[in-house]
């Protein structure tokens, strides 16, 4: 699992690669909460190279989600392969958290 | 440093030394920092390190009588495994230093002495020693640990049922595989009033201790609750929102409940984020049990949980699974998925529901072959019998 930040219309960017299990849940917890800094009230993760996501992934996206809705910072997913945006409907998570199916779509969403 | 002197045996077959050691290291001795032994061989050595079980560190000669010290070396770690060894050699003599080392010797001097470099390689090896037993300690706690690991689990398979109904209407198997750590997958059995059967299936998200107990406070919940509402959807809507009064570590846990009634073959379901059932047909064709527009229990308060009802005709047979089943991996990183599912009973619809169950297991355990079980798998399988 890779992370990779970039900016763009205030909004931070955060790509993930690779695979997100109970094995890295918490790599990937420590990650976004270092990369993800305190001014940051945009939040967008990329997860067009994301291969798999476990429940204990999907409790990560939902510790940030809570954590931003908390300082009233937007959140949301973009650009998810059929597999893992299926993983987010069958849980209901896509209630909760907005999904996007290309980043510039996010970006124009969520971005000033 | 500890308090009791660390042992340490000098063995050298030049007399001389042991009156240099004693007179330049007097300091340390008196201090009670070090406490020294002597031998003049390999042989005197080994009867010291018997006798002084718990010597920390050997500083050995290498060309001696009766035995040397590369010999003795290879000797030591049947006495003492964890004690360190170090050689003197003479200036240059690369060759027996490289074989020293090679036995497991920890570090070198070369002779003549230099009492300064002697004292900081004393220093050295003892502190590596530190550390070494220190990462022993750790192992042995995690090794204890572990052992609390596979209490909290033979706890947690004890309190799923093992008895199912076995009725002229029906027959009911289910069991759990359990992954390697604790993990979060449960499923329950029981009667309702009415002749009706509930049929719970969960996996909390996560593992270890904080998922185990959040999985047996689900698990409680849901059969309080069970037993004082009707309708499905309320009682995930119930459990749902106890879950989530007091859930800052974010878990949550996808369920699946349904109320079956054998004598008509009706389920009233609501699913809780869970993976779709599946109805198996008894010529092998199967339906996903449409979604009911819920969401995992413990994520966020005040949600409302739908539900719906399929009827099972005789013969058919519903099964309820986890995503260790369909998220099993194979070698090359392929999920055993929907598909490979539905095709375990493409042929016929299995004759007893204890069958389904091996049947799937079976598939999940040829695909993925060598790789490593990562998630608990569950099945819970109900066959509505022919009337």
């Amino acid at each position: 699992m890779e992370i990779s930040v970039d900016r763009a219309n205030e909004v931070l960017i955060a790509k993930v690669e690779g695979r997100i299990d109970g094995a890295n849940a918490r790599e990937f917890e420590d990650a976004l909460n270092g990369a993800i800094g305190e001014d940051d009230s945009k939040v967008l993760l990329d997860f067009s190279t994301l291969s798999y996501i476990s429940s204990a992934g999907l409790r990560v996206i939902l510790l940030i989600a809570r954590l931003l809705q908390k300082r009233n910072a937007a959140f949301a997913l973009c650009s998810l392969s059929d597999p893992i945006r299926e993983v987010f409907e069958i849980s209901g998570f896509d209630k909760i958290i907005s999904i996007h199916d290309s980043q510039a779509e996010a970006v124009d969403k969520i971005g000033s | 440093m500890t308090q009791t002197p660390y042992k340490i045996l000098v063995v050298d077959d030049e007399p001389d030394l042991e009156h240099l050691m004693r007179q330049r290291m007097r300091r340390d001795v008196r201090s009670g920092l070090y406490t020294l032994y002597f031998a003049q061989n390999g042989v005197e050595a080994l009867e010291r390190l018997n006798e002084v079980p718990d010597i920390d560190m050997v500083l050995s000669d290498i060309n001696m009588p009766r035995m040397d010290g590369l010999t003795l070396l290879a000797q030591i770690p049947n006495i003492a495994p964890d004690i360190r060894a170090v050689v003197v050699s003479a200036y240059g003599d690369m060759k027996n230093i490289r074989t020293a080392m090679n036995r497991g010797a920890f570090d070198f001097i070369t002779k003549p002495i230099d009492f300064q470099d002697l004292r900081v390689t004393i220093e050295r090896t003892l502190k590596n020693m530190e550390e070494w037993r220190e990462a022993l300690e750790s192992r042995d706690k995690l090794v204890r640990l572990q052992n609390e690991l596979n209490v909290a689990s033979k706890m947690q398979q004890s309190i799923l049922p093992t008895e199912f109904p076995d009725s002229d209407h029906c027959e009911i198997f289910a069991n759990m595989e359990p992954a390697r750590e604790v993990g979060g997958d449960f499923f329950d059995v029981f009667g309702l009033p009415g002749g009706k059967i509930a049929l719970a299936i969960a996996d909390v998200s996560d593992k270890g201790v904080p998922a185990a107990l959040f999985m047996m406070s689900s698990r409680t919940l849901l059969k309080g609750s069970a037993i004082g509402a009707v309708e499905p959807g309320a009682v995930l809507k119930e459990v749902n929102d106890l879950l989530t009064e007091e859930n800052e570590a974010a878990m949550f846990v996808t369920t699946f409940y349904a109320v079956y009634n054998p004598q008509t073959g009706q389920v009233d379901y609501s699913n809780g984020g869970h993976n779709p059932p599946l109805v198996v047909h008894p010529d092998g064709s199967s339906t996903l049990l449409p979604g009911t527009d819920g969401m995992a229990l413990g994520v966020f308060p005040g949600v409302n949980f739908g539900q719906s009802a399929v009827m099972l005709s005789p013969g058919d047979l519903l099964l309820l699974y986890t995503d260790g089943v369909t998220e099993a991996m194979n070698a090359d990183g392929e999920e055993f998925g929907m598909d490979r599912l539905q095709a375990v009973f493409s042929d016929a619809s299995p004759v007893s529901t204890e069958a389904a169950n091996k049947a799937v297991f079976k598939a999940v355990h040829e695909f993925a072959g060598e790789t490593p079980q990562s998630d608990d798998i569950t099945c819970v399988t109900v066959l509505q019998r022919q009337a």
